[in-house]
């Protein structure tokens, strides 16, 4: 992680503000899902239309399967939120948000041809907001912040003093 | 003088490490800044659940619904104890698969379906119903060998009775003759209902019969004369009720959450040669199997007029007169069953039917396009039914009320009529609003959520084939037998017994004779007739 500071006050802010609003959709989306009885995935991935469409039936078919993917949407959200608000671990929390999201848009992209029976809010084609948020976290975890405005400030020193 | 130099080296030491705390104080405090962010994000959350719970609750409340979703409990499944139970199956086609899947039977290549459904396991869940299939009758051979195939099979349910040896028999008579078989499922073509239920009643087996029950207002008069007085037990087939939705949607009813119900309107909107009985070809497009030689026809066409042997009329009976009523037997019956079980309504004072064939213009008699009104004065009600096969657009099942309107299909929407009586106070303090539904309900918990937004919209219009129970999903269809057997073995009532069935059929008769006749049909309660 980048350990001086090359930012100015500005961008500092303004990454951090990002890092921030990601983190807080991202946690939201899973403590909401938490709080939801009987929340399942079922739903979002009977809608599969593209090259996962296969995989995604093969979790709806096989109910561990699905209530792993489950348990771990719901708590890779959480932790991946936690990450970026708290700045802890924050490139791996941003990677794998990236990842995660770039699953869902692959799930259900809004590609010319592919039609949903669930109505989405706003009108995308090719680009929706899941992939702007996806690429956004792939820029945080290039354009760091935590080691200065974060927890990771901690883990980084920690490091270095065991590099010592 | 030197000592005040010395002082103020040291002063000069002191400020640098207090300048040296003050930036690593900050350089802490900029560390932790996530913290008080995430304290909001707590107090949000916090504020949110309370906010919505509170609503929630003031609503159920006022509305006396606090036991809506504890409805799950009435008619949980448990372990159907008792006697073996010995089945025997009449006219074995598509509904007939459906059955055996309730009974806990299936057919290899389903099992694939089912997965691809995420059901299998469920499926493999249900209950023993502790039944053994042990007749098969079909007057087409492919159809009965199919049967035969199925019951033998060892695809079946988690601790299923083992099967016992299973026979063919060639005319149901013979079935009934049997006193190995205990009861029977009746699924074949309408127009031999009435007289195998007849016949069996009279033998002392129970029946399950798809609807409809019987085709003409003498024949509705013998089945239900015979099954009274026999004592068996009878279910028609309709597993609809036995859906979670229905139950609270009866809850709903029952406690005038809609106000005075005046209205209601029932439609079947299908646009598919399937969808309009045109079954004879396959995937293909190549003529079914069946012939002279492998179907008994003498025994298919039965007491209707001779006609030679047409593959059509074997596959698309639904076309004519002489064996189903069209959309009112198929389709209307699954209506007037939804909205009898919850109302209570009965046989309407008076049926007007209007309609034609607009569309489907090929040999067949019955209407694609019907619209027929029910009148039930002593109810102070009307009930719409609008049939159409050309056009798909879902126009849903709405019960209207002065205080809400109730949509019901797989899921239960009630919204808040703006000129509501009841609830002026609560329209006017915004707890509750017409442009959202006030209660929503939902059969299936596979909710749509996606991070992309399309969080919280609910899948509806999907096949009423399933409900969730306690997070499992649950064939209606096994529910619905499963009543059955449980009446059989412990006695009770079935849901769609005898007198729901008569009161269907008449009403059916009444719809198909107004339409045929042209004119205005009425029931005479007193004489207990049409006229």
């Amino acid at each position: 992680m980048k350990e001086k500071n090359s930012y100015t006050p500005l961008q500092m802010t303004i990454l951090v503000l990002l890092r921030f609003l990601i983190g807080w959709h991202l946690l939201y989306e899973g403590v909401s899902k938490f709080l939801t009885p009987n929340w399942t995935s079922m739903g979002f991935l009977k809608e599969s239309k593209w090259i996962l469409s296969g995989f995604s039936i093969w979790i709806i078919s096989n109910k561990s399967v699905l209530n792993m993917v489950d348990f771990l949407n719901i708590w890779g959200l959480i932790a991946i939120g936690l990450g970026l608000i708290l700045g802890l671990f924050t490139r791996l929390a941003a990677i794998s948000g990236a990842l995660l999201l770039l699953v869902y848009y692959v799930i259900n992209p809004p590609l010319i041809g592919l039609e949903y029976s669930v109505p989405i809010e706003g009108n995308y084609l090719i680009v929706s907001k899941t992939l702007i948020e996806a690429v956004a976290l792939f820029a945080l975890a290039l354009f760091p912040t935590s080691s200065i405005v974060g927890l990771d400030v901690f883990v980084t020193s920690f490091k270095n003093r065991r590099n010592k | 003088m030197r000592k005040g130099k010395k002082q103020l080296l040291q002063d000069e030491d002191n400020r640098e490490l207090t300048q040296k705390n003050t930036i690593k104080r900050r350089a802490l405090l900029r560390a932790m800044i996530g913290i008080p962010v995430l304290g909001a994000f707590a107090f949000e959350i916090f504020k949110k659940t309370t906010f919505d719970k509170q609503k929630r609750d003031r609503i159920i409340q006022e509305l006396g619904l606090e036991n809506i979703n504890n409805t799950k409990g009435i008619k949980s499944p448990s372990a159907t104890k008792g006697d073996l139970i010995r089945i025997g199956i009449i006219g074995f086609g598509n509904r007939a698969v459906a059955h055996v899947n309730g009974l806990g039977f299936m057919e290899p290549a389903d099992v694939e379906a089912f997965k691809e459904r995420g059901i299998f396991g469920d499926w493999l869940a249900q209950d023993n119903l502790n039944i053994a299939l042990t007749g098969i009758c079909d007057v087409f051979d492919l159809h009965a060998e199919k049967g035969l195939e199925i019951a033998r099979n060892g695809i079946r349910t988690t601790g299923a009775t083992p099967n016992l040896p299973v026979k063919r028999y060639r005319h149901y008579q013979e079935m009934l003759d049997d006193k190995d078989i205990d009861a029977i499922m009746i699924a074949t073509p309408d127009h031999h209902h009435a007289e195998i239920t007849i016949a069996a009643a009279k033998a002392g087996k129970h029946v399950y019969c798809e609807k409809s029950v019987a085709l003409s207002e003498a024949e509705i008069c013998d089945v239900y004369d015979t099954v009274k007085s026999s004592g068996i037990v009878f279910q028609l087939g309709h597993q609809i009720t036995q859906s979670i939705v229905f139950q609270q949607a009866k809850e709903i009813i029952d406690k005038g959450i809609l106000g005075k119900i005046t209205l209601i309107e029932t439609t079947t909107n299908r646009n598919s040669a399937d969808g309009a009985w045109i079954r004879h070809l396959d995937k293909n497009g190549k003529l079914k199997p069946g012939d002279e030689k492998t179907i008994d026809w003498d025994q298919w066409i039965g007491t209707t007029p001779k006609v030679p042997f047409s593959i059509d009329r074997y596959y698309n009976w639904q076309k004519w007169f002489a064996y189903d009523s069209g959309v009112i037997g198929q389709l209307f019956t699954h209506e007037y069953d939804a909205v009898n079980q919850l109302l209570r309504i009965g046989i309407p004072k008076s049926v007007v039917a209007s309609g034609g064939i607009y569309f489907w213009k090929d040999n067949r008699e019955i209407p694609d396009s019907l619209h027929v009104v029910f009148e039930y004065p002593n109810h102070d009600l009307t009930l719409l039914y609008s049939a159409n096969l050309e056009c798909s657009k879902n126009r849903g099942r709405v019960f209207m009320g002065h205080d809400a309107s109730m949509v019901l299909g797989n899921s239960i929407e009630v919204t808040v009529d703006e000129e509501s009586t009841r609830y002026k106070k609560q329209i006017k303090e915004g707890l509750l609003s017409a442009s959202e539904p006030m209660i929503s309900l939902n059969s299936n918990s596979g909710k749509v959520d996606a991070i992309s937004g399309a969080t919280s919209k609910y899948y509806t219009a999907r096949g009423l084939t399933t409900t969730t129970i306690d997070g499992h999903q649950v064939d209606t269809t096994y529910l619905h037998i499963k009543e059955w057997l449980d009446c059989i073995r412990n006695g009770g009532v079935t849901s769609a017994n005898i007198e729901r069935a008569f009161e269907e059929g008449i009403t059916c008769v009444m719809a198909t004779k107004s339409y045929l006749e042209k004119r205005r049909v009425e029931w005479d309660p007193i004489s207990k007739k049409i006229i």
